[in-house]
């Protein structure tokens, strides 16, 4: 095999790139548009993005250029594309780096969808802690509007296309599609139940696209280097391209990245991030950001692609890969990823809302010392009436952590409920609500 | 009066939006910069532009963490206690805040220059421990890297210790 070429990082890990547009512009940026506008037609480059294989990357992997056929063919009126930068899945961080280190690479990606389906209007919906990506991207849009890439009459094509920044303010729903768009209508992150879906009714009820921002980002390579090029990359054909992996956790580097998918996870922690930072072995790993199922040791053969992840009895989710050592207790770990779903629980749905809040009070008190015989067949049952009957995957998400860390640690469990039978009078084995 | 102050600004915010009612967080993002906080007055002053009711603003302003119904300290300081930076010391970072300003997580210093809050992930988790104060993210927090921090902070108002554009592995020097 040649060596493996970066795409998405290759531009800002070279020495002295700032991510101005002078600099983008001079590694081939913004020849992407140039070569479509006005010369291909839109229908051609949804074809395009269908042939080489891109799947979301924000969580879910749909098809990207199969999501955009949905939207109605010679709809008449606004339709709308928002850019998912609301980054909040515990794990990730990569959108953070494409956003601040190489802005014009997404507005670019932005600008190919909105001319692909015929959007006027783009918001990039950017989580509200992100204050420097936000002054980030409003001044590469400052550029961008100036060179004639953003606004009316793209240059000098009949194709307009605004771009705008909006800043959410701090809750992870937020990053559910339908959740963000009734933020962006000026209302509470609420899901919608689907159907209908964004495609026909999304912002203000119009077609509507809601992509991730690495999604975006892809999009100026598969323009300029074909579909070709790109599904022969990665684990074709389900899984084509690359991720960025974000590795978190007890590893000697942390970071983001960038791997052809397919690459084992064993690759990913060991070479990639410099494997464990201390003596102390390997002992858990989450492959996909919060709401993915743990894994074990077991797994690090597992190649990071959506089905061998999905195969395996987790999901690729966010690519946000965080690994733990031994010594870490894995009740502890779920604990903090409940209080997590607990705080950000929207309370639209009952089975969530009230769910949520027994499960951290029956794991917190277990941690404590405080657990009882019955509370494993608690959080079974509780999981299970959670899972599947919400509005939106929030309800599948919270229960990974606790689920797959009873499938794999049960064990853990049962010591600390057994050390709390030795120690503790039967009167303080109460339920406590903490304060979070 | 936010009509006043900022009515250039208002109108531009409006002009992105074909509804009005998306300007809410823009606005009273506006409101927060202007107080410190969001008053009952300013949300109604923002219902009013919005031609929306009071409680359609305050709904609002209550499903979000980062809007303050109260006036807070100077420094507002937010620990990620999530998992990710828990793995590698969050905890123990509260505890050297702790130790240094005397306060714990939702409280706030005599003096009013500091209050802590702990915080879910702020997409950091690879640089942990982390902290944002105000607008900025401090990340890979050591002790002695904290310390300068708060002494900045008390003495300039901000640290030229905080982050700038993300990249980790950190990029190589140009
Ligand atoms: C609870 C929840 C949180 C989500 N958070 C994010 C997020 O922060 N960023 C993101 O891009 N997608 C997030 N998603 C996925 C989005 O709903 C949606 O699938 C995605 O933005 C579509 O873009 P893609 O097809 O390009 O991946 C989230 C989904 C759920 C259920
Ligand atoms: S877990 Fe702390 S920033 Fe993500």
């Amino acid at each position: 095999m040649p060596p493996f070429e970066k795409i998405l990082l290759k531009n800002m890990e070279t020495p002295g790139y700032t991510g101005s547009l002078a600099d983008y512009e001079r590694g081939g940026g913004y020849q992407a548009l140039r070569k479509v506008l006005g010369k291909i037609p839109p229908a051609e480059i949804t074809e395009t993005v269908k042939k080489s294989g891109l799947r979301g990357r924000g969580g879910a992997g749909f098809p990207t250029g199969v999501k955009w056929g949905f939207l109605p063919k010679d709809y008449q009126g606004p339709k709308y594309l928002c850019c998912n930068a609301d980054e909040s899945e515990p794990g990730t961080f990569k959108d953070r780096q494409l956003i601040e280190r190489d802005p014009h690479q997404m507005i670019e990606g932005m600008l190919l969808a909105c001319y692909a389906i015929g959007v006027e209007t783009a918001y990039i919906y950017i989580r509200g802690e992100f204050v420097l990506g936000a002054q980030i991207l409003e001044r590469a849009l400052a550029e961008a509007r100036m060179a004639g890439y953003v606004g009316q009459n793209i240059l000098g094509a009949r194709t307009s296309i605004n771009i705008w920044v909006h800043r959410g303010a701090g809750a992870y729903i937020c990053g559910e599609e339908t959740a963000l768009l009734e933020s962006l209508e000026g209302k509470r992150g609420l899901p919608r139940v689907k159907p209908p879906f964004p495609a026909t009714h999304g912002l203000y009820n119009k077609p509507t696209v809601v992509n991730n921002v690495e999604t975006l980002a892809n999009l100026p390579h598969i323009i300029n280097r074909g579909a070709e090029w790109f599904a022969a990359i990665g684990s074709p054909p389900k899984s084509s391209g690359t991720r960025i992996f974000c590795v978190s956790g007890h590893v000697k580097r942390p970071g983001n990245f960038e791997v052809p998918m397919g690459t084992t996870l064993r690759e990913l922690i060991f070479e990639h991030a410099g494997g464990m930072r201390s003596d102390k072995p390997l002992k858990a790993i989450i492959p996909g950001g919060a709401s993915a199922p743990f894994f074990t040791p077991e797994h690090l053969g597992v190649k990071l692609d959506f089905e061998s992840v999905a195969q395996a009895g987790s999901m690729l989710g966010s690519g946000g890969v965080t690994v733990m050592e031994e010594g870490t207790n894995m009740v502890w770990a779920a604990l903090r990823l409940m209080e997590f779903f607990y705080h950000e629980s929207c309370g639209k749905c009952t089975p969530c809302r009230e769910g949520s809040s027994w499960l951290v009070q029956t794991m917190r008190r277990i941690v404590d010392g405080r657990g009882r015989n019955s509370d494993l067949e608690t959080l079974v049952e509780l999981c299970q009436n959670i899972a599947g009957r919400t509005v939106c995957a929030f309800g599948d998400a919270e229960v990974a952590p606790i689920m797959s860390t009873l499938k794999y640690w049960r064990h853990e469990y049962e010591e600390l409920i057994q050390q709390a039978a030795m120690s503790a009078p039967a009167e303080l084995m109460m339920p406590v609500m903490g304060k979070h | 009066m936010l009509k006043e102050t900022y009515k250039a600004e208002i109108d531009d915010i409006l002009s992105r939006y074909p509804i009005r009612r998306s300007a809410v967080l823009p606005l009273l993002y506006l409101a927060q910069k202007e107080e410190g906080y969001v008053s009952e007055a300013a949300m109604k002053e923002i219902a009013g532009i919005l031609r929306l009711t009071p409680p359609q603003v305050y709904e609002v302003v209550t499903f979000y963490t980062m809007f303050q119904l109260k006036p807070i300290a100077a420094f507002h300081i937010q620990v990620c206690k999530s998992l990710m930076c828990a793995l590698v010391g969050s905890d123990t970072l509260l505890r050297w805040l702790k130790i240094r300003l005397g306060i714990g997580p939702g409280e706030t210093t005599a003096d009013k220059r500091f209050t802590i809050s702990t915080v879910e992930c702020l997409a950091s988790c690879g640089t942990g421990p982390m902290m944002q104060v105000n607008d900025d993210y401090y990340e890979g927090l050591t002790e002695s890297k904290l310390d300068r921090i708060l002494a900045d902070l008390k003495r300039d108002g901000t640290s030229p210790l905080k982050s700038g554009p993300f990249m980790l592995p950190e990029p190589m020097k140009g």
